[in-house]
């Protein structure tokens, strides 16, 4: 059982990382305009 | 093209000499819009970034320069057709969207703490002690605890706070015993870890967070889009007119300037700055923004104009006589502000039955507590354990989003029948609708001139009018170039100014236009319908008659009202002829006719207190109060944005249909979510009895939780089997 040492620090750490990208994306804006995102892909000539 | 907007002082001068203009922009329709103009603008050599949010329509520009740069940035937009405002964005970011970032952000500890926290819960339901040590068990729990208090204090702020707001005033809502229940279950929880006991509520108490909280954002994302729609429009009534001063030159004053008695010179294509008398000049002005009437209205010296209208063809010169406060829009605005407030203090459902149902809960965890001291001989700890799970499994997490879920799913499935829903209680409202008020032009109607009879004109004075009317975008011109679909004659046409359009064929000249232009000395007509004539020398003139046609399926529309018991209104500032002639044709109970914005809303005002429960359906900006008063509102999306933003559903096509959809939808959606709390309460009537006696463990409170969400998210899920029905 001693493997669970390794094994549960490892497993949040994960998901705490995922959690901190999803807040780092909110706190960047990248969910502000769901619907135009969206659509954006289909322009043509966008830059980005 | 004359400065319609002073930008510079909405500029933001940023480090590197970079400029930064925040514009709102009106008259989007579809995703394409933004490619267009963050195109157009990104093609200036001085521009480095655009971009265009499509939910909000706010465009943020970027630009190496001077900061004057921003009027063409406008006048670029103003251009392709869109109209564009500066704004300040320091005061957009509005409580609503904090508390919406908020959930969203509690909402991610949640879930992610929950899903963490059954990775422990599971093993621990698991065993009974046997396969797994003592030791490992406490382990276990504390790593629960490390994961789960963090969570519990971050993500349960919004109910902590709203539950605290409530007990101050010694009012209760849903909050209280959510917070209470939550607190409780960490605490219990945490004295029985540390004291190697079965009952740790962690992971229940953060479950419960999860699931409250994904309800809590659909509400708020639905509240989201709503109303500031007053503050809009005077938003776009921020300007500069050009003033004549008593010696005859010209000078610019901003809107706030202008007072009575002024003279303002109103150029072809601008906006009228004030309510005022025309001294000079004969032009069209474009009513749409206010009347939502595409046909342009002939004006003459002595007629009146109103602010926010557009001047068409031919320079005016205006009086002023009423400025800035007094004038019709800022009535409308006052108006829509008193009616925007009103309507906040409508009492949801969800909300009436937290009245009770929180004292209910909070009275049987004491009743518990109580009895288990009293008749059941067991120590206080553990009377108070059992007080406390009746607590956490009475927590209204299925009461939480029963209505949420529906709301979503109505809203899904109204938008693929072109319905946008805009507030989240609308349906709930519209349940309950006694009376249905029109507009005409743009509601029943369709707000365009369509020929009058076009087999019984000649082909080739069809082929003429329509060889010319292509050349132009006055709304009667469309409409003969619509009908003809023959070949064309390539002609030479020019337009001339307040009087129509002239081509030369074969060295004669061809007019098609108004009366007193091309054919003065015509008998007066009969009728009173708008017209067009065509003449060429040689040939008869003929005049070509328009009529605004009503929505196709309108009259079926208003029978199924009145079959479904509902009474209905027509409210119009048109001519009473016309009123009356479509209330003929659509049976419509009551209309009134030549109604200013405050009588239609005073009209709806009486209604409500005679108890009627109002839907609204309207287009024009002198609609915008009464969508806002009213009970429940829909407006076309060929509306102009601000009465969209006053209504509470938008809807597409020529169809006056979706109105029918929408009700329909709702009284199903009302059915659901009755059926949603029956079955949250159901739950409750066999889960409160098996608390009280004590036979709750962490297992059961899980199951009985998710269980009981998952049912009430499934039955609203019959929401999209419901397709032929309402479609």
């Amino acid at each position: 059982m001693n493997i669970l040492v390794y094994l549960i620090p490892i497993a949040l750490t994960l998901g705490f990382l995922g959690l901190i990208g999803f807040l780092w994306s909110l706190r960047n804006g990248q969910f502000e305009d769901l619907d135009g995102a969206a659509h954006r892909i289909l322009h043509d000539d966008d830059p980005a | 093209m004359s400065d319609l907007v002073a930008t510079a002082p909405f500029v933001i001068a940023q480090q590197d000499g970079l400029q930064e203009l925040n514009l709102l922009v009106e008259g989007m329709h579809c995703p394409s819009c933004v490619a267009i103009i963050e195109g157009a603008l990104k093609k200036q050599p001085d521009v480095l970034s655009a971009r265009l949010n499509l939910t909000t329509r706010r465009l943020r520009v970027t630009w190496r320069g001077d900061a004057s740069f921003g009027d063409r940035w406008v006048n670029l937009i103003q251009s392709m057709g869109y109209r564009a405002v500066p704004f300040d964005i320091t005061t957009q970011e509005t409580a609503e969207q904090k508390e919406e970032k908020l959930l969203l952000r509690a909402l991610a500890v949640a879930g992610f703490a929950s899903g963490n926290l059954m990775l422990f819960s599971i093993p621990l339901w698991t065993s009974d002690g046997m396969e797994m040590g003592a030791a490992t068990r406490s382990m276990f729990q504390w790593v629960q605890a490390l994961i789960a208090m963090p969570a519990i204090a971050y993500a349960g702020l919004p109910f902590y706070r709203s539950a605290w707001k409530a007990v101050r005033e010694f009012r209760t809502n849903m909050d209280v015993p959510i917070s209470v229940a939550v607190i409780l279950a960490t605490l219990m929880s945490l004295f029985e870890t540390s004291h190697q006991g079965q009952h740790a509520y962690f992971d229940s108490g953060v479950m419960l967070l999860f699931f409250l909280l994904i309800g809590r954002y659909l509400e708020a994302r639905a509240r989201g889009r709503a109303r500031s729609a007053a503050q809009q429009l005077l938003q776009m009534m921020v300007g500069t007119a050009t003033q004549i001063m008593p010696d005859g030159s010209h000078h610019a004053v901003t809107s706030s300037d202008i007072r009575e008695g002024m003279r303002l010179l109103v150029a072809a294509g601008e906006k009228v700055g004030a309510d005022g008398v025309v001294l000079t000049g004969v032009s069209d002005i474009d009513t749409s923004l206010i009347t939502g009437e595409s046909l342009p209205q002939e004006v003459c010296p002595g007629d009146r104009v109103f602010a926010g209208t557009i001047n068409q063809s031919a320079p005016l010169v205006i009086e002023v006589t009423k400025a800035g406060e007094q004038s019709l829009i800022a009535d409308i605005v006052r108006l829509m502000e008193v009616a925007e407030q009103g309507q906040a203090r409508y009492v949801t459902l969800a909300d009436r039955i937290s009245g009770w149902y929180t004292p209910a809960v909070h009275v049987l965890a004491a009743i518990t507590f109580a009895g288990w001291m009293i008749w059941g001989n067991v120590p206080w700890q553990v009377a108070l354990l059992y007080a406390a799970t009746v607590l956490i499994i009475t927590c209204p997490c299925a009461l939480g989003l029963a209505v949420p879920v529906v709301q979503v799913l109505a809203s899904g499935f109204l938008m693929r029948r072109g319905v946008l829903l805009k507030s989240g209680s609308a349906l709930e409202r519209l349940y309950g609708i006694t009376h249905v008020v029109f507009d005409k032009t743009g509601t029943l109607t369709l707000g365009k001139p369509k020929l009058v009879s076009p087999q019984s004109y000649d082909e080739s004075a069809l082929q003429w009018a329509a060889s010319i009317a292509v050349h132009s975008k006055h709304p009667s011109s469309q409409a003969v170039a619509q009908v003809y679909h023959g070949a064309l004659l390539p002609l030479a046409v020019r337009e001339v100014p307040a009087c129509g359009l002239e081509a030369e064929y074969e060295g004669a000249s061809v007019r098609l236009g108004k009366r007193s232009w091309c054919h003065p000395d015509a008998p007066p007509a009969t009728d009173t319908l708008p017209e067009l004539w065509l003449v060429a020398s040689g040939t008869p003139a003929v005049r070509f008659t328009f009529e605004d046609a009503l929505r196709p399926d309108a009259q079926e529309v208003v029978k199924r009202l009145h079959a479904a018991g509902m009474k209905t209104l027509l409210l119009s500032g048109d001519r009473p002829e016309a009123v009356k002639a479509v209330a003929q044709v659509l049976d419509i109970d009551t209309a009134h006719a030549s109604l200013t914005p405050v009588e239609k809303s005073t009209i709806l005002d009486e209604l409500k207190h005679q108890g009627a429960q109002v839907l609204m359906v309207g287009d024009g900006l002198n609609d915008a109060p009464s969508l806002a008063l009213a009970t429940v509102s829909m407006s076309p999306t060929s509306a102009i944005d601000i009465t969209q933003n006053a209504a509470d559903m938008v809807f597409q096509g020529e169809s006056l249909r979706p109105v029918l959809t929408a009700w329909k939808v709702a009284c199903f959606a009302q059915t659901l979510v009755k059926q949603n709390f029956l079955l949250s309460i159901g739950y409750n009537v066999i889960a409160i009895p098996m608390a009280v006696a004590g036979y709750v463990t962490p297992l059961v409170a899980a199951i009985a939780m998710s269980s009981s969400s998952l049912l009430v998210i499934a039955n609203a899920m019959r929401l999209n089997w419901q397709k032929g029905k309402t479609a």
